[in-house]
């Protein structure tokens, strides 16, 4: 027998796990898809004059709100996430520490708890419309008041609760980008506008872009604000048509367009990009020096972000506390730590399930790209933009053909019913929010991945290290403030996730986002506010964690730089 | 951090498939109780727990819960198919009962308790489904600006006197579905399309909020009339709450077409499924539910009327008298869901 000396061996392993690397987003992406796919599945069924209907009737109100909302939304999300990102991240001003976290509280915030909050605060009959009646003695018809439930109302409630998406994201990236390129940038004299827009922005961009499309998809799924605002969006729209109309054709047809929509929007971002990438040699070594503001632009820097603190956390906090102060005794019980406990539990599982799929994926494009794994990693992304009640749907169906596979096989071979093994399970929940949120991380871990240079990987394959032990070494150090945020944007989403927890979950298993919604879907508002409450709470922890993490690796970098 | 990257390169290197494994055989403990009901409910939970417990407390009989929305329920249901844990469909009106019939999810059941309890035109005739409360669709008046014998009847709201002065909510809410089903089933199809277009031109304000929304509309000056089900202004009326206290002494309640067919109303009501595991269990909890005491917790609880008259209301609910209900067959009004939705969307009723 012949001795092989390792060195042989290494070439074989290698490409056999560079092979298992490209095989894997493939298997993912089908796994996560099916749901999605049996919904499109549908399409293909006739929908009779459902369509025609549709068509006739209400479709065009649908097509012309979702795109105002979205693009309301996505403009003043940008505004607010980028500029306070950026005045966080590069000027220094008093309070600067304090806005850094608090700028975050509002993800916190469901978008349905804002809404009522805000609904109930200015609505005519309102305390804020009555206290100016009795103080101008108004009455009706005599003075014009913004009304809440309405499409600018929606725009503005769910603009100042979904921008931390932007700021979490393009905040990370302003810290991280390296000094050296805006210490030249200085050096040459460039005016600090120009420093943002030639080389801040362009660095930055794969983050804000992650950033505004998570903000999006955010919109077009939502369900419970806008329905609550009175507005007719394609998700109100599919879930009239499905469960009200009994169509589920049609339904499919709905969410085949609005799918459209998002997939146009993901790949038009991808195209305008262009083959240019930017990337930085080192990690997170030399954090850039911040400027010094003054005089009355300390006043500015502190009133741009403080509005959107007061106005996406402050009064719908107040508002829920006020609430929940006047309804306490009624609504706490030891149902309500257990609440706590399933929503907890379920967040953290899923977050740390899906942080490891996304880096999975991520990391295989890296090694192996083909357009193949592109479109995979896309596909397995789309369930985000989908409603929560349509994914849930799919997910049934998908698992109830794998239970009845399973109960037909094991019956006829065995004469043994196993009955229901996947639905109206923990595993079923969790898949569906997998399905759901997974775009969530993926685009974190892109944006976290595209910072760290192709160089550094050709090194340690030159160097003969597998891909395994390069991402161990090389990669998780260098993401790990990345793909936490990853992790945390999904543990919050998946805390306020309702309409998939609502129809999947076994027996006796309620989390805080059911019970704040059936009350106040009941109309009991008031009694509502304690579980959304404690929502809001659970999801501020990570965040307060997670964002001290981030700024103290930017002061340790600082200061080792000096 | 540490911690975290130790757990993250754990789960991606070796644990994601042993994790995943655990998962699912973690989903078998839910259904191991020996002496049981599984109920799926499109009834809120805070408004149908207390009645369990109570029934548990004299049976001994568990009763586990999974509330949502009806529709959702009825698909999840008929996914499941024959292996479906649940034994009893909720819901908190007959138009979906009629729906899960329809699809085969239901069985029959036969129940001298029931049929002796629940009369005849709340029920189903074959005992798919029961009624168990009944609420009204009424109106919410403001007491100073609408004169007591200016309103008399849904078909009145349509006409010309009410422009601009009417409160109600989506037409996504079955409520209004089923009302629009009931004048569908009084007066056809082009009748009642004839009527809410007119209804639609009368609203103060695009239809927005719930039931109790109106009733606060009203009381704000917004509008003059509000379309609710009558729970919820007796909800209003047993608060403690100073400020909906005061939402009830600005308005009046109306029970309209009282001189015709009589207010429209429809049940919250039950069905057992088709391949229940617990049929015994499941009926026993049904006749808890009709009984005299089932039906005082529910009306105490949400201020519905008892399925049967002979049961003492609660409190708030005796102030209002009785009133004559529309006899229509309920299952007519799920027959007509349908075409009551597209009625809406064709005249603009969001």
């Amino acid at each position: 027998m012949k001795l092989t000396s390792p060195t042989d061996k290494l070439p074989i392993n290698r490409s056999l796990s560079v092979t298992s690397w490209a095989v894997a987003p493939i298997i993912f992406a089908v796994l996560l898809s099916v749901p999605v796919l049996v919904i499109f599945g549908h399409l293909f069924f006739p929908s009779g004059d459902v369509w025609l209907h549709l068509t006739d009737t209400v479709l065009k109100g649908y097509i012309i709100n979702t795109f105002w909302l979205v693009f309301g939304v996505g403009c003043l999300g940008f505004v607010l996430g980028g500029s306070t990102a950026w005045i966080c991240a590069s000027c220094h001003f008093p309070g600067r520490s304090f806005f850094e976290w608090a700028l975050l509280l509002p993800l916190a915030v469901p978008t349905y708890s804002i809404a009522f909050s805000y609904g109930g605060l200015l609505e005519y009959a309102g305390p804020v419309q009555t206290s100016l009646r009795e103080l101008f003695g108004w009455s009706r018809g005599d003075y014009w008041f913004p009304e809440v439930r309405s499409l600018p109302g929606a725009i503005f409630v769910m603009s100042f609760v979904l921008y931390p998406y932007v700021y979490l994201l393009g905040r990370a990236a302003f810290i991280g980008q390296s000094r050296n390129m805006l210490e030249v940038s200085r050096v040459l004299r460039a005016k600090p506008w120009k420093t943002v827009s030639k080389i801040s922005l362009p660095l930055i961009r794969p983050a804000i872009i992650a950033g505004i499309s998570l903000m999006i998809m955010e919109v077009l799924s939502d369900f419970g604000a806008v329905q609550y605002l009175g507005v007719d969006t394609f998700t109100t729209g599919i879930y009239r048509t499905w469960f009200s109309l009994g169509a589920p054709q049609a339904a499919a047809q709905l969410s085949a367009v609005l799918l459209l929509f998002v997939f146009v929007a993901l790949l038009s971002e991808k195209w305008s990009r262009g083959k240019s990438r930017f990337y930085q040699i080192t990690g997170r070594e030399r954090a850039s020096e911040r400027i010094r503001l003054r005089g009355t632009r300390v006043v500015l820097a502190i009133t741009a972000c403080s509005i959107p603190l007061a106005l996406g956390f402050l009064v719908p906090g107040a508002q829920l506390c006020f609430w929940t102060i006047t309804t306490w005794p009624d609504v706490i019980d030891h149902r309500f730590i257990e609440y706590s406990w399933h929503s907890i539990s379920l967040a953290a599982v899923t977050a740390l399930l899906a942080v490891s799929l996304a880096v999975i994926l991520r990391y295989s494009l890296r090694i192996k790209g083909g357009w193949l794994g592109r479109l995979c990693v896309l596909i397995s992304g789309l369930g985000y933009a989908i409603p929560g009640s349509v994914i849930a749907v799919g997910v049934l169906l998908s698992l109830g053909w794998l239970d009845r596979t399973v109960d037909n096989m094991t019956r006829q071979f065995f004469d043994v019913s196993t009955g229901l093994i996947f639905i109206g399970g923990i595993a079923g929940l969790v898949f569906a929010y997998l399905v759901r949120f997974l775009a969530v991380a993926l685009g974190a871990a892109e944006s976290a991945f595209e910072k760290i240079s192709p160089r550094l990987d050709d090194a340690a394959h030159v160097l003969g290290s597998g891909p395994m032990h390069r991402l161990r070494r090389i990669h998780l150090p260098l993401l790990s403030t990345g793909i936490m945020t990853a992790g945390l944007l999904v543990f919050v989403d998946v805390m306020k996730e309702l309409p998939a927890t609502l129809i999947l979950r076994p027996f006796n298993y309620d989390t805080l986002a059911v019970r704040a919604y059936e009350l106040a879907s009941d109309e009991l508002l008031r009694e509502s506010a304690s579980a959304s409450l404690v929502i809001v709470l659970v999801g501020l922890l990570p965040v307060i964690v997670l964002s001290r993490s981030i700024g103290r690796i930017g002061y340790q970098s600082h200061g080792g730089a000096k | 951090m540490i911690v975290f990257n130790r757990c993250l390169s754990l789960l991606i290197t070796v644990k994601l498939p042993v994790i995943l494994l655990g998962f699912v055989i973690l989903n078998g403990w839910a259904y191991a109780n020996a002496s049981e009901v599984n109920v799926y409910s499109g009834r809120k939970e805070a408004l149908i727990r207390p009645v369990f417990e109570k029934f548990t407390e004299e049976t001994g009989i568990v009763v586990n819960l999974v509330s949502g929305r009806a529709g959702q329920l009825r698909e999840r249901l008929i996914i499941e198919g024959r292996n479906t844990p649940a034994d009893i469909l909720l819901t908190s009106d007959v138009a979906n009962l009629y729906r899960a019939k329809k699809a085969g999810l239901l069985q029959p059941i036969v129940s001298d308790v029931l049929t002796e309890h629940i009369p005849s035109i709340y029920r189903e005739k074959n005992g798919y489904w029961f009624g168990l409360s009944l609420r009204a669709r009424v109106f919410v008046y403001a007491s100073d600006r609408v004169i007591e014998g200016e309103l008399s009847s849904y078909e009145d709201l349509a006409a010309q006197k009410w422009r601009g002065r009417i409160a109600v909510r989506s037409s996504s809410n079955v409520y209004n579905q089923s009302l629009i089903a009931s004048m569908i089933a009084e007066h056809g199809i082009d009748s009642t399309e004839e009527w809410a277009a007119g209804l639609v031109q009368n609203f103060a304000r695009s239809p927005k909020g719930g039931d109790t929304d109106q009733i606060r509309a009203v009381a704000a000056g917004e509008a003059d009339v509000a379309i609710v089900n009558s729970y919820y202004y007796g909800r209003l009326m047993a608060s403690k709450n100073l400020g909906d206290q005061d939402l009830t002494e600005k308005t009046t309640l109306f029970f309209p077409n009282q001189h015709n067919r009589g207010t429209h109303v429809n049940i919250s009501g039950a069905g057992v499924i088709a391949s229940a595991k617990n049929l015994a269990e499941s009926i026993l909890l049904l006749e808890f539910l009709a009984g005299v005491e089932g039906q005082g917790l529910f009306a105490e609880l949400n201020h519905e009327f008892p399925i049967n008259e002979d049961i003492k209301q609660s409190s708030t609910v005796t102030k209002w008298g009785r009133f004559k209900s529309d006899q229509v067959n309920l299952s007519l009004l799920g027959e007509y869901n349908t075409e009551a939705i597209r009625i809406a969307d064709r005249v603009g009723w969001r």
